[in-house]
């Protein structure tokens, strides 16, 4: 008998015979369904949805699951064997995703079937736990087929991976894009009206450029440009002040720039902007200093674009230097030393040797910049002011008072093709090169001195920045303290307390801070999507990295592509495509878990590749001609060894996951609140000084729990692994 | 317990493996008899790491089949093969000891705990690294950790035992023993054995039969004598040693030699290997031809051109009237000296007709 091919099958039988097909009430991992199973219509699974409920288009499926059962005792070089999984499989599928989108909450979906058929008495709901395994098992069956045909070694492992990866890939990141690309077309009401597309697409409050000519709004689409354009130049610009200042000059606080570098990504961006109007904002602290100073009241002006600039500046110069620290320490020596021995002077060498030599790393950190700040969503938010970005129109398009889906949809398309075509040009212009691991090392030789006016305009503009960033991360620590920042300096923490206490009451404990149930979400969120993300990114590196297949161009570029994706698109994306039955899953948790796999996947991908890049490949080979299979190979050789990485991916995923907004504001529920979202809703109170201690709180969490997860996981290295973490880091070019 | 040989036979029946438009290996066919060591031998690129990773099923066949003890094997995934291999690198898991590296393979396959300790011991004290079992692959020499690799595929008494390059990350030193202790071992093992080189010495020392590579495909199979002294071509014949290739005439056959005509003026009796009656080329190897400095004479003559002395022999380049002749002597007794004149005579041995005329 066919072992794996066995398991798939009972897998299938046991989802489509046993368990309830739909989604039940109450949520996934509640039990209350067992008490109308198994004859409920509700918790009835397929089979018996079939026999009593009347829901024949299930029927087909039967066939699928059959079939497989004649050849189960074939040899598994029998042509046979092969091609019936791989009919069954795809026969399978089709059946499934054909019932699955024809058949919804009010009956026939489209209005063809149902003239066809005539009107259905019967509708039905999301899919469950059994619709789930039958699912699964048609993937699988359909991968024994492709491995039986020998196919990438006929390594079934290999082959179910690839095919689950893509599957993934496909419902989470491509259904959710097309999703919108569909409802761009539609009205509110789901018709099909394709000139108000037309019209939306062209709308004055998108593409208008009155502001050139009269004191108008610009459409929002030009805002989001020329931010991004703007950012992407001052964090590029800064970010090799900092790298230069790092690596070419006798600065000593070396090591706090580094520190410098891992704040932000402990830090939710939007916090940035809430050290920025306790700064600047009405009642600021350099407001109220202009205003004692020059007697004049400057008011709102950090509001728009100076205040975004600034935020997303602080919040991404971290970014842009460590992509350009690897890029500066890349630039051979030999080259500069050959440029002098030449007798080009310091100066002549660095403008025509060593910068044009970082052309492309500057290009690419400039990249980098532009997407975050497109994709940047809780800074506009909260120092937006009148100045409209396309993330935020795209928040206020679905969640305000105009509700219109359409309009979400066609800011969300115009949104992804700027980050697409940046993403394109990113991938393009540096082609594989991003993922190689920077060593640094570079050939023997010393690098040459910067010039002195370099060396001055490096301090010149590196340090002050850095001193704002101090003051700035001395306001988030602190500012929770102070009862009314700008009115009331008396120290308190009355905030901590409104946020945090804990009462003893009747049962006990009780969480009576207003913040304990969306800290505790997001705790247990982060913590369950972690390590599914680091296993769905570190299993994708492997495919891309140990295995060789047909289409894996593409394969690589529809994972890495959730990463030029901008939350607030995924956010729109998933609501629509996730609101209705096949897939219901929004109010729940799992949307969330969902959505931190896929968004920080690419993490998870990254840090496998760097790490396995430096194991010897033959290492794999070698345990498989020791006869062990590849899942074998992968637990006891590939993992261990990837150690760093491992910690690398779950460190990242967990952060990332802590300090998300752009796409968790879409997907938030009363009963999984999140706390970024909480924290904003605040903002927008002007409810500050919860926020800002909330923010501290986050904070200091999520540095206790890396150094957990760096404990427990533990460090048994073998030679210089460790670079990984760095290079993981460095990798950045995340999408807030 | 000991470690016994369950030698196979090996056959290849006109594989080819292609990567996209790249042809690896082009239909090729061979069989290695089972106890037999057979070297794949060719420069860099030929395709000889690419055949022996195909017996492996590292690899799968693009056409063709491949046959392991009577079995086609060709789609069969290296873990279901019975097959072993001792990769250039060694592929020593780094984190795992040493005893956790030999047992690795029967420990996967759900051998006994008992056995499998007793079947690693008994690898470690056949490759002399008794007592070595706790140690990390990291705090053992080269030659050490080579020899972990080798016992690591002894253990599973493989059918087919494999080598890549296994000596190429050894000093020149250590690669005689090594060699001798692998042909050793495969010897007194009885196992059949696949073994990569590109370092022809090598493949002539430990070889039962040589195949030699060339672009894909294979140019000549055969014992190693008969490879050095009749090389079918000058590919073989200039990769297994240094030859000069030198045109001559062939006058006539009779029996299974041939009067062969070398500058119009000295006749040699060589096998004729199925040529006509015609111009063919001739091989000699350096060492074939011995110098006397004279001014004139009855044979072919040349002037030394260039004159070094290397320890145990001494090289000459001579210019010919047949083209620029390297001579290697070894039975020297005084230098002559570049400018020379001198008379060439052909040895016996170390001369051969070639059967293919490109």
């Amino acid at each position: 008998m066919n072992r794996p091919a066995a398991l798939w099958l009972a897998v299938g039988w046991g989802g489509f015979a046993l368990l309830p097909w739909y989604g039940v009430e109450d949520g996934f991992w509640s039990f209350a369904w067992l008490f109308d199973y198994p004859a409920g219509a509700d918790a009835a699974p397929a089979l018996l949805q079939i026999l009593l409920f009347g829901r024949w288009w299930l029927a087909p499926m039967v066939l699928a699951l059959a079939a497989p059962l004649v050849v189960l005792w074939r040899q598994r070089s029998d042509p046979l064997f092969s091609t019936v999984l791989l009919a069954a499989g795809s026969f399978g599928t089709v059946c499934f995703l054909v019932q699955g989108f024809a058949i919804g909450l009010g009956g026939w979906e489209y209005a063809t079937l149902e003239a066809f058929f005539g009107p259905l008495a019967d509708r039905q709901f999301g899919m469950g736990y059994g619709a789930l395994l039958v699912s699964a098992s048609f993937l699988f069956l359909f991968a024994q087929g492709i491995a039986a045909r020998g196919a990438i070694n006929g390594d079934g492992f290999v082959i179910g991976s690839i095919a689950l990866v893509m599957a993934l890939v496909a419902a989470f990141i491509f259904f959710p894009v097309v999703r919108i690309l569909a409802s761009a077309f539609q009205d509110n009401d789901y018709n099909f009206v394709p000139y108000l597309f037309v019209e939306k697409l062209f709308s004055r409050d998108i593409w208008g450029v009155g502001c050139l000519t009269a004191n108008v709004n610009c459409g929002v689409a030009w805002n989001s440009l020329l931010m991004a354009i703007v950012v992407g130049v001052s964090t590029t610009v800064l970010g090799l002040a900092f790298a230069l200042l790092a690596t070419r000059t006798g600065f000593r606080a070396k090591r706090l720039l580094r520190l410098l570098s891992v704040l932000p990504i402990i830090t939710p961006p939007f916090v940035i902007g809430l050290a920025i109007i306790l700064l600047f904002g009405a009642s600021g602290t350099v407001t109220q200093a202009i205003e004692a100073i020059t007697g004049t009241t400057p008011g709102r002006y950090i509001y728009g674009l100076p205040g975004i600039w600034l935020a997303q500046t602080l919040a991404f110069t971290p970014i842009a230097f460590l992509v350009l620290i690897g890029v500066v320490e890349g630039v051979s020596p030999s080259m500069e030393e050959a440029s002098q021995t030449l007798r080009a002077s310091n100066w002549r060498t660095f403008t025509t040797v060593s910068l044009p030599l970082m052309r492309p790393g500057l290009a690419n950190a400039f990249l980098v910049g532009f997407i975050e700040s497109l994709a940047d969503f809780g800074n506009p938010l909260v120092l937006g002011g009148n100045f409209d970005v396309l993330s935020t129109s795209i928040f206020f398009a679905i969640v305000g008072a105009q509700n219109d889906q359409g309009r979400a949809a066609v800011l969300a398309i115009i949104l992804l093709a700027f980050t697409l075509t940046a993403f394109w040009a990113q991938h393009r212009w540096l082609g594989h090169k991003s993922y190689a691991t920077v060593t640094g090392k570079g050939d023997a030789g010393l690098h040459v001195a910067l010039p002195r006016r370099v060396t001055w305009l490096v301090y010149g503009s590196a340090l002050p920045w850095a001193g704002l960033t101090a003051v700035i991360y001395f306001m988030i620590m602190f500012g929770g303290f102070v009862e009314l920042w700008g009115r009331d300096h008396s120290l308190t923490l009355r905030h901590y307390i409104d946020a945090f206490s804990i009462t003893t009451g009747a049962g006990g404990l009780v969480w009576s801070g207003a913040a304990w149930n969306s800290f505790w979400t997001t705790i247990y969120i982060s913590l369950i999507s972690a390590p599914l993300t680091a296993a769905v990114g570190l299993l994708t590196a492997y495919l891309l990295i140990r295995q060789k297949f047909a289409g894996q161009e593409a394969f690589e570029f529809g994972t890495m592509l959730s990463f030029a994706i901008p939350g607030t698109v995924i956010g729109v994306g998933y609501i629509l495509a996730f609101n209705v039955p096949p897939i219901e899953l929004t109010g729940t948790g799992i949307i969330l878990v969902i959505c931190f796999i896929f968004r920080n996947m690419p993490v998870g991908v990254r840090a496998g590749i760097a790490a396995m890049t430096q194991i010897d490949k033959s290492l794999d080979e070698a345990s498989l001609t020791l006869g062990a299979s590849s899942f074998a190979t992968v637990r006891k050789v590939v993992l261990p060894l990837l150690r760093p990485a491992v910690i690398a991916a779950l460190v990242f995923s967990f952060v990332r996951a802590m300090t998300a907004i752009s796409a968790v504001i879409f997907l938030v529920s009363a009963n999984y609140d999140m706390a970024t979202s909480y924290i904003i809703g605040r903002v927008e109170n002007g409810d500050y000084g919860l926020s800002i201690a909330y923010s501290s709180v986050l904070i200091v969490v999520m540095v206790v729990v890396i150094l957990l997860i760096q404990l427990v996981v533990g460090q048994r290295r073998i030679g210089r692994r460790d670079e990984a973490v760095n290079v993981a880091f460095g990798a950045g070019g995340a999408v807030g | 317990m000991s470690i016994k040989g369950k030698a196979a036979a090996v056959r290849f029946d006109g594989v080819s493996k292609h990567y996209g438009p790249v042809v690896a290996v082009d239909r090729i066919s061979f069989e290695v008899q089972a106890g037999d060591l057979v070297t794949l031998l060719g420069p860099s690129g030929c395709g000889k790491t690419t055949t022996l990773r195909l017996i492996a099923g590292l690899e799968m066949p693009t056409a063709g089949s491949v046959f392991i003890g009577g079995d086609d094997v060709s789609r069969l995934p290296a873990s279901a093969r019975d097959v072993s291999m001792v990769f250039q690198s060694y592929a020593l898991f780094p984190h795992m000891t040493v005893f956790e590296n030999v047992s690795y393979g029967l420990s996967v396959s759900g051998v006994a705990k008992a056995e499998t300790r007793d079947r690693a011991e008994e690898g470690l004290k056949l490759v002399g690294l008794s007592g070595y079992g706790e140690r990390l692959p990291s705090e053992l020499s080269g030659g050490q950790q080579q020899r972990v690799a080798v016992a690591r595929a002894l253990v599973l008494e493989p059918t087919v035992l494999l080598f890549d390059e296994p000596l190429s990350n050894l000093d020149a030193k250590l690669r005689r023993r090594v060699r001798e202790e692998i042909r050793g071992l495969q010897q007194s093992l009885g196992l059949t054995t696949v073994y990569v080189t590109h370092d022809q010495e090598e493949a002539l020392a430990v070889s039962d039969r040589i195949i030699v590579m060339r672009n894909a495909e294979i140019a000549q199979e055969g014992v190693p004598n008969e490879l050095y002294e009749a090389p079918r071509d000058l590919f073989v014949a200039d990769f297994i040693g240094d030859a000069n290739v030198i045109d001559a005439e062939l006058v006539q056959r009779d029996g299974d030699y041939a009067t062969v005509r070398v500058g119009g003026r000295v006749d040699l009796r060589l096998p004729h290997r199925d040529l006509p009656a015609g111009p063919v080329k001739i091989a000699v190897r350096p060492e074939a031809i011995g110098l006397e400095a004279s001014e004139e004479g009855a044979g072919l003559t040349g002037t030394v051109t260039q004159s070094t002395y290397v320890g145990n022999h001494v090289e000459y380049t001579l210019d010919t009237g047949l083209g620029e002749i390297f001579v290697a002597d070894y039975q020297y007794d005084a230098l002559i000296p570049a400018g020379s004149r001198v008379q060439i005579a052909f040895r016996d041995r170390g001369v051969t007709l070639l059967e293919s005329q490109t």
